[in-house]
């Protein structure tokens, strides 16, 4: 008998007031139609979603935690890129 | 007529129950959890449906026993499931034909009960049909899964499928309590059930790269109280507790 582990597989869900879908998880199945009724099975049966996404995990490249510094810290000193600085006029609404 | 529609109703409702309690057997032994949850879910889909039908006893016979007293305080002779649901798990092989079998027979009666006269017996298979539209969903696609999978999945997949054969006569068999409901168009004729039902299995089966069973001895009786000898098990655990302490409550 094959002892081969089925591939694991990343479930994103979306509420029913969530406009995304959101990571919930992971699990594991044979093919996407498997991935996709486990998700149902596990990750819905307290009515948390009304759709769901699922991605075989090894199809997800993930940023490497050592590049953080010179990925996110640039970031740090640029408050200008938020739209802080504008006058908004008072009869703008909703902003 | 009242009678009848009470054995009935009891019919499906033990149905429900025992094939409830044979899944819930499962419960931390599945081969992986995420089939684990899956087959709890199913069975707590059958037992929420038995709920629903044995209020509706219930209140039919208005004799003074609820809900628990039906499923919890009645002898294995008075319990009117198919015996189909009564058969053990056995193997994943096993249960999965027994489910194949009933979740296909399942489907056809929800939706024949959508024409019923019966307001109750209408609502209640509108609920159910739900969810039994996902339980023969989850059932067939394993059935093509082990046919289609491997050779140890396939060989052990069509014993089971043939093995389960002869319980299935039952499903479309037409039990004396029957006869007055289906001239009123409260109960359908569960032999108009055989032609799709058997349209639809050997759809399956084909998909799955498996044999339709050779016609052999059929089994029937559990719709009139006559069981193998695995009810009497299943009721034991099901019932020991309220029988030994009648009345408890969590």
């Amino acid at each position: 008998m094959s002892q081969k582990d089925w591939p694991l597989w990343e479930v994103f869900i979306r509420s029913r007031q969530g406009l995304d879908h959101k990571h919930v998880g992971s699990l594991h199945a044979s093919d996407a139609r498997m991935a996709m009724e486990n998700a149902r099975d596990v990750y819905t049966r307290r009515q948390e979603g009304v759709s769901i996404w699922v991605v075989e995990s090894k199809n997800i490249h993930a940023s490497n935690p050592d590049e953080a510094a010179q990925f996110f810290d640039p970031a740090e000193d640029k408050v200008y890129r938020h739209p802080t600085f504008y006058n908004v006029p008072d009869d703008i609404e909703h902003m | 007529m009242k009678n009848e529609l009470i054995d009935y109703v009891l019919h499906l409702a033990d149905t429900s129950l025992i094939l409830g309690q044979r899944l819930g057997e499962w419960c931390g032994h599945a081969f992986v959890l995420e089939q684990d949850i899956a087959i709890t879910n199913i069975s707590l889909d059958l037992i929420g449906q038995s709920r629903s039908l044995y209020q509706y006893a219930a209140e039919l016979l208005n004799d003074g026993r609820d809900e628990d007293a039906l499923c919890m305080m009645r002898n294995e002779r008075e319990f009117k499931n198919l015996l189909l649901v009564e058969i053990p798990n056995g193997d994943f092989a096993q249960t999965l034909a027994r489910q194949f079998y009933f979740d296909v027979y399942h489907e056809l009666q929800c939706q024949a009960l959508l024409n019923s006269k019966d307001e109750r017996l209408k609502a209640i298979a509108e609920k159910s049909l739900k969810e039994v539209r996902y339980h023969v969903t989850w059932s067939a696609e394993w059935v093509i899964r082990l046919g289609d999978g491997t050779q140890e999945s396939h060989d052990r997949i069509q014993k089971s499928i043939n093995e389960v054969w002869m319980w299935t006569e039952e499903l479309m068999s037409t039990a004396p309590y029957e006869k007055e409901l289906i001239e009123k168009g409260i109960a359908p004729d569960s032999s108009s059930f055989k032609i799709p039902w058997m349209n639809k299995v050997k759809e399956i089966l084909k998909e799955a790269t498996l044999t339709l069973p050779a016609d052999e001895t059929k089994q029937s009786g559990g719709k009139v109280g006559t069981h193998t000898e695995f009810l009497g098990y299943i009721l034991a655990d099901l019932q020991h507790i309220q029988r030994s302490y009648p009345g408890l409550k969590w």
